[in-house]
């Protein structure tokens, strides 16, 4: 039946009369198309030569023409030198060592550079300091950053450099007699501190002040104290029996980082000992995640315990972490001078404490300290306040970003903006430098030139490995300006250096890079601390944060830097936002990490949606007057109960990508520089969609890391603690390595190199310097956090983090083989989904496994991955049509799938969308295209290239010569790169010795990747 | 009449006879006249005047004076023609044999000469006697030769004009053929209309099914015809589609007429003179012009082979070399280079693409590879082309065919001993070493 309704058009119809109606309805369009005028004037339609037909064929063979066009090849220009540098041959990469500082990380490295330009950043062999983590590893990026500050502003206003030191003259002037700060990171270097003395004598009303953005104030100021010069105990791990450690992540950034390689040598088991270590903290870190034995504790009881193992007595610690402490302390006992006790407390009395509990011990080296840290809260708090109040007139800021780092945020930049003068030393436009009068851009370190002294004694150089990208000048080159010296600032560290080098020449110190040397420089220096020095730990009364209990309702926040992103000087670095956490493994965020306990009880959530990502509750984390809104919560194990955890270094604003702008700024809760605060949690509506890339916390049960105590490791045979899965044929339990086990005929592989990694699950870490040093490598590209969400990331080496489900892994075997029947594996299997509330951790680093017999070679429609004689599985991209079976085919899931363009594409505006980020590119790999599969080649360019160089000299290839990008970046030996068919190599061994084990084995899959056993020492006395 | 059924016959096959000749008709050139390659290119050198001997002093000039002195311009030391006359015989001896002794001895003259080219110090021949000096001199007094002037044939053979009178004798041809074919139908029209005229008839030719019908009616044959057809079809299509992308022949034209043929033919410079980044780089580098500048501060104009008819004279070739001057800041009058410097922009040959890695160093040095496997008669090349097809087929043949080169090479022994062993054979080929394998080239 038609319906009767009536459409209206406009309420004119309603008017049964319009005119307009009436004049609509006839005509189809308002206006009058003028056809008449045009055909009906028989003159211009004969006067114009073209038919529609004639236009049509127009259109026709114009497109047919210009995509014929098309067609043609593309002119490639090559512009060589026209003056080439000796040193350079295309094609042939060049090593410079220098050295990072940055003022949060320093680190000795060799910088790969090719045709002139610095493409990846490896470790140093000839540096014994360590360091060379993730965000060293990825600076090479940061140094074609697109955010740069190409000239020096005046005001804003681009500048000349001639321009910008007349300025500076002027206002030097004028602040004569005037109170100027001159607020710097902590350098460590030699020329450096004598510039500054030079500077500040020629302005005698400048005074210099070293801000560390994370400080580690305390320790410096307990050590002085004790010892009279300003530094940090250097800890040597690898001598180390027991480690116990009290809230100090050492094995991440705890003063400075840099302790694992040591740590790690401890752990492998020699002789049938290695070292034991005990972790009490309140927040998940890497150092509990690997410790033997880890205790929740928050703040509040840390500082009891710490007491209690100092000699003291203990008040108010739960029976269970009492009997810890005191089988800690037994522990410590028997290692005699080998037993070691650290903290991260931030309060001196601690930080004494553990200085003279250690006075006798091997591992700590109170007489070379570490110089990489200076910074003093105290006169950092004052100059805050000072300038809030206006007393201070003038600020000088280099290297750091008071702005967006001071906790006191909001007065203190009222009294910046009204400053007489203000003057950062950035990089980029950050939050200091884009309120500064005058802004000096200042160059990377890949293209400064400077000196180190790391500790005492041991002594770095820093050279540019390309020329400055930008209209840039360092700081020390504008001082030599402002002082008016004549030299440069490489001649003034020369200058320097001649009492430094000894009997070295010059050349040979800036080859190596680093040189131990007596020589007593001058180092910073700050005016003793006045308060707290004669406090105990017993008679504690001002402990600040830590001194009072808390209020009803309050939570102890532990602020800690990701291994990541720091103190977040690089936070516009794609490569780390990218990284995922070691421990929660998520990416692109900062979050509060609460208990299940406590979130339990305020109703927080984390729950996984149906499109595989991970969602969280929202809190507002108020300390006081402070609030900071909306910061999405993690619900983590482990985490102490009562306590919180939140990462500073995230939640920039300025000078930084609307993509890396994540997280939440936590510095405006590190009152008074501690990292330890009490606040309160919040719960608001909404829902934050995080970036974690790994749902499955647990194994299960299953042995995909193998685990065992080092006391059965010490008796029992290999195939109790190790044992080779076995497969039923014939009704006979065979070894499923065993020939008639396999589908496959074997390939002979005897002959020529066959390669092999070894991974330690005991010396990793899971810090991570491996995925960024491969993402370097490779090229691999950064998809950013929405494809992350969806689990799309391209990282072909991933560190995968398991939690227990009970206890220990071991009690998580028991219980799995206990299940029997549907009722109980229902109930059982579902419970051990869910992490315990103080898991065992373990960490395992997973790329391709180069299978033997590899699953993903057989459905590979297109022979696009096959296997090469040398053991690697080759993967061809440009003969990959995507159908992704071998990814599904794959039981280690480590393919990558490139669903998008990564490179030249707006949609992901990282650093390969830009001319200047490409530059990082490595030019022996290829940027793969959409629709590919990818992997990991188990740097084959590396391996090639290696092989390459001995056939040119024509001799055999030494062990040690082959590397990978992961295994030449990890300090711990936890990687361990070779080959096989030579049997005096160390992978040889390895993959012999009873700890090896494959990655399910039972599969059958044969890989060219090798996993050693973890060994856990978790006998008590 | 039987005759009547052919026709039509002539003006057939005279179509046929035209579509086969305009088939065979490439431009056949003719043969450019080579008369006046005698006079012009050796320069008579006048008879001496001075009294020492030209020829002798020529020989010498070029053993001991050359690599410094031009006879009409200014290298790095002064030219010298006619400096017989501008100085005095005996000083002349005294300053050639040791000019140095001659500086320091205070002589003003020596002082003025020394101090006007940049106080540069001339080599001492006090092995030269005065016989060899005077010499010398009469070769540098005689007087400068005429510039010869390739004398092109007026009107004659440029490579276009030899083509385009092909052309119109093709036309020519085409033109009379057309007429006879006219005339032929004409003559048979008129034949027939004679014999109508004549009344006699012929039958008219029974109705045959007409072959294109019978053809069609044929299924079998209509299906073999379209399987032969689509096979021919994909068989020209895959073969026109392999050459896509597959430059073989590429000769751009380069900013710099740089001609392998001289350098690399006529004078004899190895390869990796220039080329030196072959040996240990990935890449074998286009040279820096300051590798050019090696030899060619010294070689200002071009004195070899000419080849007129392509225009390749000596003043093109010299204009070639004063690009290079401009392109790498060189002040050929004042013999120093001004800074001003504008890289070449070279159209790059031999592309791979980005997902084929290819090393120079692996094949010229550890497998002594000659270039000119890969890259052709470089020697030969006026013009630069791409002579091998760069194809993964072409790579993977020679891999194939080649035998590993291990003349003490120790990196080989062992693998080398234990494979031939294995594949029982004594020398071992690329591809079996593992050089075929996808990865060994692509990541």
């Amino acid at each position: 039946m038609a319906s009767n309704k009536k459409y209206w058009k406009s309420v004119e119809e309603l008017n049964e009369n319009s005119s307009i109606v009436e004049t609509l309805q006839q005509n189809e369009f308002v206006e009058e198309i003028p056809t008449d005028k045009f055909l009906g004037d028989k003159n211009v339609l004969e006067a114009t030569s073209t038919t529609r037909r004639d236009f049509l064929k127009y259109v026709g063979f114009t497109t047919a023409a210009a995509s014929l066009a098309a067609c043609e090849g593309p002119v490639i220009k090559s512009i060589p030198y026209v003056v080439a540098p000796d040193e350079i041959v295309p094609g042939v990469a060049n090593y410079y060592a220098t050295a990072m500082a940055d003022g949060f990380d320093f680190a000795n490295v060799l910088v790969k550079t090719r045709e002139g330009r610095p493409i990846k950043i490896e470790r140093n062999d000839l540096s014994k300091m360590g360091g060379v983590n993730a965000r060293v590893h990825a600076s090479v990026l940061s140094l074609y950053d697109a955010q740069r500050l190409p000239t020096p502003l005046i005001n804003g206003e681009e500048a000349s450099w001639e321009e910008f030191d007349v300025a500076v003259a002027q206002k030097m002037n004028e602040m004569a007699g005037k109170d100027v700060v001159l607020l710097t990171q902590t350098f460590a270097s030699p020329s450096t501190t004598k510039l500054i003395k030079e500077f500040t004598a020629k302005y005698p009303n400048v005074r210099h002040v070293i801000y560390d953005t994370v400080s580690s104030s305390e320790a410096l100021d307990a050590f002085q104290s004790v010892h009279g010069t300003r530094g940090l105990a250097d800890y040597d791990f690898s001598k180390a029996e027991v480690i116990v450690s009290v809230g100090a992540d050492f094995l991440g950034d705890w003063q400075g980082g840099g302790y694992d390689a040591g740590y790690a040598q401890g752990r492998i088991p020699k002789n049938g000992k290695m070292s034991k270590h005990i972790q009490f903290e309140a927040n998940m870190t890497l150092s509990g995640a690997n410790a033997d034995k880890r205790i929740p504790a928050t703040p509040g009881q840390q500082i009891e315990i710490l007491k209690a193992l100092t000699g003291g007595s203990a008040v108010g610690l739960p029976p269970a972490m009492a009997e810890a402490v005191s089988n800690a302390k037994a522990q410590l006992q028997k290692a005699g001078s080998k037993g070691v006790i650290i903290t991260g407390l931030p309060n001196v009395a601690a930080q004494k404490a553990v200085l003279s509990y250690n006075a006798n011990s091997e591992v700590m080296d109170a007489t070379k300290p570490r110089l990489t840290a200076m910074g003093n809260s105290a006169e950092v708090q004052r100059v805050m306040s000072a300038v809030a109040a206006g007393v201070v007139k003038g600020l000088i800021t280099v290297g750091v970003d008071p702005v967006y780092s001071f906790p006191d945020n909001d007065s203190f930049v009222e009294g910046y903006k009204n400053l007489e003068m203000s003057m950062a030393f950035a990089m980029k436009l950050d939050a200091t430098a884009s309120l500064a009068q005058l802004v000096a851009a200042t160059p990377h370190y890949l293209e400064s030139w400077g000196d180190l002294q790391m500790k005492k004694g041991s002594f770095s150089l820093i050279q540019p490995t390309i020329r400055p990208l930008f209209n840039t000048r360092q700081f020390q080159d504008c001082l030599l300006k402002w002082t008016a010296n004549p030299k440069n600032y490489y001649d003034y560290i020369k200058e320097t250096w001649a009492s430094v080098l000894g009997g070295t020449s010059w050349n040979q110190a800036l080859h190596d890079g680093v040189l131990l040397s007596d020589a007593s420089v001058e180092t910073d220096t700050t005016a003793s601390p006045t308060d707290q020095i004669s406090e105990t730990l017993e008679s504690n009364s001002a402990n600040g944060a830590l001194s009072s209990a808390l209020q009803e309702g309050d939570l102890w926040l532990t602020l800690y830097t990701k291994t990541s992103l720091g103190d977040g000087a690089q936070a516009n670095n794609p490569w780390l936002q990218e990284m995922p956490d070691p421990i929660t493994r998520t990416t692109w965020d900062n979050y509060v990490t609460v208990s299940a306990e406590d979130a339990s009880e305020m109703g927080l959530e984390n729950n996984h949606v149906a499109n595989g990502g991970l969602n969280g509750s929202y809190v507002n984390v108020r300390m006081g007057d402070v609030v900071i809104e909306n910061v999405p919560v993690i619900i983590q194990p482990g985490q102490a109960k009562g306590s919180v955890g939140l990462a500073l270094g995230y939640g920039k604003k300025e000078g930084i990508q609307e993509e890396m702008q994540t997280g939440v700024n936590a510095y405006p809760l590190y009152k008074d520089f501690s990292s330890v605060q009490k606040v309160s949690l919040e719960k608001v509506p909404g829902v934050h969609e995080f970036a974690c890339v790994q749902l499955h916390n647990t194994m299960m049960g299953r042995d995909i890391i193998r685990e065992t105590s080092l006391e059965i490791f010490n008796t029992k045979d290999a195939e109790v603690w190790n044992p080779m899965p076995m497969v039923s044929k014939d009704h006979q339990e065979i070894p499923v390595t065993s020939p008639d086990a396999d589908l496959w005929e074997g390939f002979d592989r005897s002959v020529g190199h066959h390669f092999n990694l070894s991974i330690d699950l005991n010396a990793c870490t899971g810090c991570g310097a491996c995925v960024i040093a491969c993402h370097a490598e490779n090229n691999v590209p950064v998809v950013g956090k929405e494809e992350m969400r969806k689990s799309r990331d391209m990282h072909w080496l991933r560190i995968d983090r398991y939690y227990s489900s009970e206890e220990t892994f071991e009690n998580d075997f028991e219980k799995k083989d206990n299940i029997s029947g549907l009722g109980s594996s229902l109930s059982e299997y579902g419970e051990m989904e869910n992490p315990s509330a103080n898991p065992q951790v373990a960490f395992q680093p997973v790329m391709c496994q180069h299978c033997n017999h590899a699953p993903c070679e057989t459905v590979c429609p297109v022979a696009a991955t096959s296997h090469g004689r040398q053991g690697q599985n080759h993967m061809a991209y440009n003969r990959c049509v995507g159908t992704r079976y071998c990814a599904n085919n794959c039981p280690y899931k480590v393919r990558r799938f490139n669903w998008f363009l990564y490179a030249e594409n707006d949609e992901f505006d990282y650093h390969m969308n830009n001319d200047l980020g490409r530059m990082v590119l490595n030019p022996d790999v290829v940027v793969r295209s959409r629709g590919v599969m990818e992997k990991c080649s188990m740097c084959i360019q590396m391996t090639q290239l290696t092989i390459l160089e001995a056939k040119r000299d024509g001799r055999e290839i030494k062990d040690g010569e082959f590397q990978t990008a992961c295994s030449s970046a990890c300090d711990k030996g936890a990687m361990v790169f070779g080959d096989v068919n030579d049997h005096d190599s160390k992978i040889y061994e390895l993959a012999n010795n009873n700890r090896m084990y494959h990655l399910l084995e039972a599969v059958g899959t044969k890989p060219n990747v090798v996993y050693q056993t973890k060994v856990r020492n978790t006998s008590e006395v | 009449m039987k005759k009547v059924n052919y026709r039509n016959l002539p003006s057939r096959l005279s179509l046929l006879l035209l579509v086969f000749l305009l088939t065979f008709s490439t431009t056949i050139f003719a043969q450019e006249d080579s008369a006046n390659e005698a006079e012009a290119t050796e320069a008579q050198t006048p008879p001496a005047e001075g009294v020492g001997d030209v020829a002798a002093g020529e020989t010498l000039f070029k053993a001991n004076c050359a690599a410094c002195h031009k006879l009409d311009k200014k290298a790095t030391g002064p030219a010298l023609r006619g400096v017989a006359d501008k100085y005095d015989r005996e000083w002349l001896y005294k300053w050639i044999k040791n000019s140095q002794e001659l500086v320091q001895s205070g002589d003003a003259l020596a002082v003025k000469l020394f101090e006007e080219n940049n106080r540069s110090v001339m080599t001492a021949f006090p092995a030269l006697t005065n016989t060899d000096i005077d010499n010398i001199l009469a070769y540098t007094s005689a007087p400068k030769p005429e510039p010869t002037v390739a004398e092109i044939p007026v009107g004659g053979g440029g490579e276009s004009d030899g083509g385009v009178s092909n052309n119109i004798i093709l036309g020519a041809l085409a033109l009379v053929f057309l007429l006879l074919v006219v005339m032929l139908f004409l003559v048979t029209s008129t034949l027939k209309r004679i014999a109508e005229a004549n009344g006699v008839t012929y039958e008219e030719k029974e109705k045959k099914m007409p072959i294109w019908k019978a053809f069609a009616q044929n299924q079998f044959l209509v299906l073999v015809t379209s399987i032969f057809l689509l096979l021919a079809a994909g068989y020209f299509a895959y073969g026109w589609m392999m050459q896509v992308g597959v430059d073989q022949g590429y000769a751009p034209v380069q900013p710099i007429h740089y001609s392998h043929k001289i350098h690399a033919g006529a004078n004899q410079i190895d390869c990796n003179y220039c080329h030196s980044s072959a040996r240990k780089s990935k890449h074998s580098g286009i040279p820096s012009l300051n590798v050019c500048m090696n030899c060619h501060k010294n070689i200002a104009e071009y004195n070899g082979e000419v080849d007129p008819e392509n225009g390749y004279t000596k003043e093109f070739y010299d204009a070639e070399i004063q690009k290079l001057y401009a392109a790498v800041g060189w002040d050929e009058a004042e013999q120093k280079y001004t800074g001003e410097e504008k890289p070449v922009k070279w159209v790059r040959i031999h592309n791979l693409p980005d997902f084929a890695y290819f090393n120079h160093s692996q094949h010229v040095t550890v497998a002594g590879i000659e270039c000119q496997k890969c890259h052709g008669p470089v020697e030969e090349m006026e013009i630069m082309y791409q002579f091998s097809p760069l194809t993964m087929g072409w790579c993977i043949n020679c891999h194939r065919e080649t035998n590993v080169n291990l003349a003490g090479n120790e990196y080989y022994a062992k693998i080398h001993e234990e494979l031939s062993k294995k594949y029982g054979v004594d020398k071992l080929t690329i591809a079996q070493m593992g050089g075929l394998e996808c990865g060994k080239c692509h990541y």
